[in-house]
């Protein structure tokens, strides 16, 4: 079996060592490419042109596949998030409860489509399928903080909180 | 590790309890812990610490009715309190022993009582974290039992006897399964636990794992043993971190305690699981597409046959199981398969793990015996829907499943009689709906979310649900036609007949059963514009680019 050199590290940024640490732990086999992209994704934010270059020379991965399996999982984003991000949960419960209602006043305040990020790079808006707090619907989160029993008010509050920082 | 050395660490766990004079459990789950049930635990923590009497603080998992969040349970299912506070801490612990906090006590007598807990025995009755809270609840027993006392073949005749059927929804029998996998030639096999959970509106599968992970895990090994497989993978949605942290958790404090690895209670068995992150997508629930999103690629699903069961992952003999399906082994296994199918009704034994949500007064986690009326878990267990408001629809199944309106509330819940009804028994999310919600809007919430999550594999799913969408959207802003409705129904047939995979064949079914139920919704939209409910803008600005897509 031919032996292919390693890709070098795209630059000197320590967390490629930590992606290129996950592919080792997996022994650079192809089929850890989703775990790969996973860290990718939690060390840099995002998946850009360069990692999943990076990721798929690595894994001898084809670049049409590593760029398939990128665009295929909504969890994976191909573009920086904003410096804060609020998700809101569109899942069954939170729709019969409301969350359009919600999902509009963000976008009406933030002047964004769902999945954009606000021209100074300041909120993220993005929408979830399904945090599984239905219990406690419309669910919003800002920054990893979940709030049940979203109100329109309680939403616009958060995002003036932001603003003004 | 043997029997004896189970009972012994169940012991020592017990010895160290009984050191304690209280016990205050705190739920930590997601939706308790989004009202603040941290700075609870904390504050609780902190009462003890001047408290005359030893009181042991403990972290659990849902403990079931999140709408009365966070809730607080003293001395094992003696006192549950609700809506506590970080303010109450004080209060609670100076109770201890004496007459309980009456303002903050919970009087869901009815709530429990109709529920009979197999699945969710441990919930809210152990920390999470620790392997020995699990052992000391007869935790592992199931599985050294196996190993020691019985063969592969007793496992799965054990399992056939106490006809448990795949809680993922589909019901197919899971000691047919386990021996068509165990019959299946070749020395490589795999169990994979899906606990990809992508089915809006539920999370059981979320609880049992972040909640229970070693039940799911003991479930697994079982499995592993009784098919012959010596590895394991678990494919968890990336959406739900905790479940994931307690999972690896749970799997290295097993490793500790010899319950999984290499010659496991000193038998020849072998078996280790390993996770792996789902990344967002629907159709991965499907057990073709799960199997090639564990091999890194696209989550496509392939044709059948050939089986999983025959030919899975990396082309080997894989069982794949849900959560709540492995979740219900080690029961069975100490009780026995009489036990299990003395439970339910018809076809369809055990119990059911259901997520009561939408609008209803008692949201939070159920666990029902099969068989119970659907008006039993509404307005029994769930209290009714709140606000004055009448009930309209209950819907189950999630996007495969359907909405069953008020006529039908006296139906039993069991796989044959939730399809009869146009529905679906699925993962278990059940959402009411009442008189503010209106159908169609919900059908085309539905279809949107199989158009969007769709894998574009097979045209009549990827085309067909696109148009769906289209005729459900112009109904929606007043510009349907009566036709719309034939072309609907003749669409539904065409994708449920034609599609590769199960999120295909089922996508129809919310617009088949709210056309079924709710025709006259569907008429008051088209012939006089009008939304019943009050939700459809019927503006004529959205119907422009509908009609822009149907060109």
């Amino acid at each position: 079996m031919a032996v292919y050199p390693m890709p070098p590290l795209p630059s000197d940024d320590k967390r490629w060592k930590i992606v290129s640490g996950a592919m080792r732990k997996n022994g650079f086999a192809r089929h850890a490419l989703i775990e790969t992209l996973h860290t990718v994704q939690s060390s840099f934010g995002y998946l850009d042109d360069e990692s999943i270059r990076y990721v798929a020379r690595s894994l001898r991965v084809p670049l049409s596949q590593a760029y398939g399996v990128a665009t295929f999982y909504h969890y994976f984003s191909l573009k920086p998030p904003g410096k804060h991000t609020l998700t809101i949960c569109s899942g069954t419960a939170c729709f019969i409860k409301g969350s359009d209602a919600l999902a509009a006043t963000a976008k009406k305040h933030l002047g964004i489509k769902a999945g954009e990020t606000t021209k100074d790079g300041l909120i993220g808006l993005v929408m979830a399928r399904c945090v599984g707090a239905c219990s406690r619907a419309p669910v919003a989160i800002s920054d990893g903080e979940v709030a049940g029993e979203m109100t329109s008010e309680k939403l616009i509050e958060q995002l003036e909180r932001w603003t003004v920082e | 590790m043997n029997i004896e050395e189970l009972e012994q660490i169940a012991e020592s766990v017990r010895q160290e309890n009984a050191k304690y004079d209280h016990e205050v459990n705190v739920c930590m789950d997601l939706a308790c812990f989004s009202q603040g049930a941290g700075e609870l635990k904390d504050a609780l923590s902190k009462a003890v610490e001047t408290a005359g009497s030893k009181v042991l603080v403990r972290r659990t998992s849902c403990m079931g009715p999140c709408s009365a969040g966070p809730l607080v349970m003293v001395d094992a299912q003696q006192v549950l309190y609700q809506h506590v506070k970080a303010a109450n801490a004080e209060a609670i612990v100076a109770s201890l022993g004496a007459v309980p906090v009456a303002e903050l006590q919970c009087d869901l007598r009815e709530h429990f009582d109709q529920q009979m807990r197999v699945v969710l025995e441990n919930a809210g009755q152990i920390d999470p974290e620790k392997i020995d809270d699990y052992i000391a609840r007869d935790g592992y027993k199931a599985l050294v039992k196996a190993l020691t006392e019985m063969t592969p073949s007793d496992v799965i005749l054990l399992l056939t006897e106490s006809e448990l059927r795949g809680r993922g929804g589909g019901g197919y029998p899971t000691g047919l399964k386990w021996g068509t996998v165990a019959k299946a030639g070749g020395d490589l096999k795999y169990v994979v636990c899906n606990g990809d959970e992508g089915d809006p509106g539920a999370f059981m599968d979320r609880s049992v794992m972040e909640g229970d992970p070693h039940r799911v895990i003991e479930g697994m090994a079982i499995a592993a043993y009784a098919v012959g497989a010596s590895k394991g993978y678990i494919y968890v949605r990336a959406e739900y971190p905790l479940a994931v942290a307690r999972l690896t958790t749970g799997l290295r404090e097993a490793r500790r305690r010899g319950l999984l690895g290499n010659n496991i209670c000193n038998t020849p068995f072998c078996f280790d699981v390993e996770i792996r992150l789902g990344a967002g997508a629907f159709v991965c629930g499907e057990e073709t597409a799960l199997i090639a999103s564990i091999e890194g690629r696209r989550g496509s699903p392939k044709p059948r046959p050939p089986y999983p069961a025959v030919s899975g992952l990396w082309g080997k003999p894989t069982l794949i199981n849900n959560v709540e399906t492995f979740a219900n082994i080690a029961p069975i296994l100490r009780k026995g398969g009489e036990w299990f199918s003395s439970m339910g009704a018809g076809r369809s034994k055990g119990t059911k793990v259901f997520a009561l949500t939408g609008k209803i007064t008692n949201t939070g986690l159920v666990e029902v015996p099969m068989g119970i009326t659907l008006r039993q878990i509404i307005e029994g267990i769930g209290g009714g829907v709140p606000g004055g408001h009448a009930f309209k629809a209950v819907q189950t199944g999630g996007p495969s499943g359907g909405c069953i309106p008020n006529e039908h509330l006296d139906l039993q819940v069991t796989y044959e009689s939730l399809i009869q009804a146009g529905s679906i028994m699925g993962s278990g999310g059940m959402i009411v709906m009442d008189d503010s919600s209106c159908m169609v809007n919900v059908a085309r919430y539905f279809i949107e979310f199989c158009m969007t999550e769709s894998c574009g594999k097979c045209i009549p799913c990827r085309a067909g649900t696109a148009q769906m969408h289209t005729l459900l959207t112009r109904i929606c802003s007043g510009g349907g036609a009566m036709h719309d409705l034939e072309r609907l129904e003749d669409l539904c047939a065409t994708v449920k007949e034609t599609s590769l995979c199960g999120l295909g064949q089922t996508a129809p079914n919310p617009v088949l059963s709210t056309l079924r139920y709710f025709r006259n919704e569907y008429i008051e939209h088209i012939a006089n514009k009008r939304c019943p409910a009050g939700v459809c803008a019927m503006d004529a600005a959205a119907l422009e680019s509908a009609a822009e897509v149907m060109a």
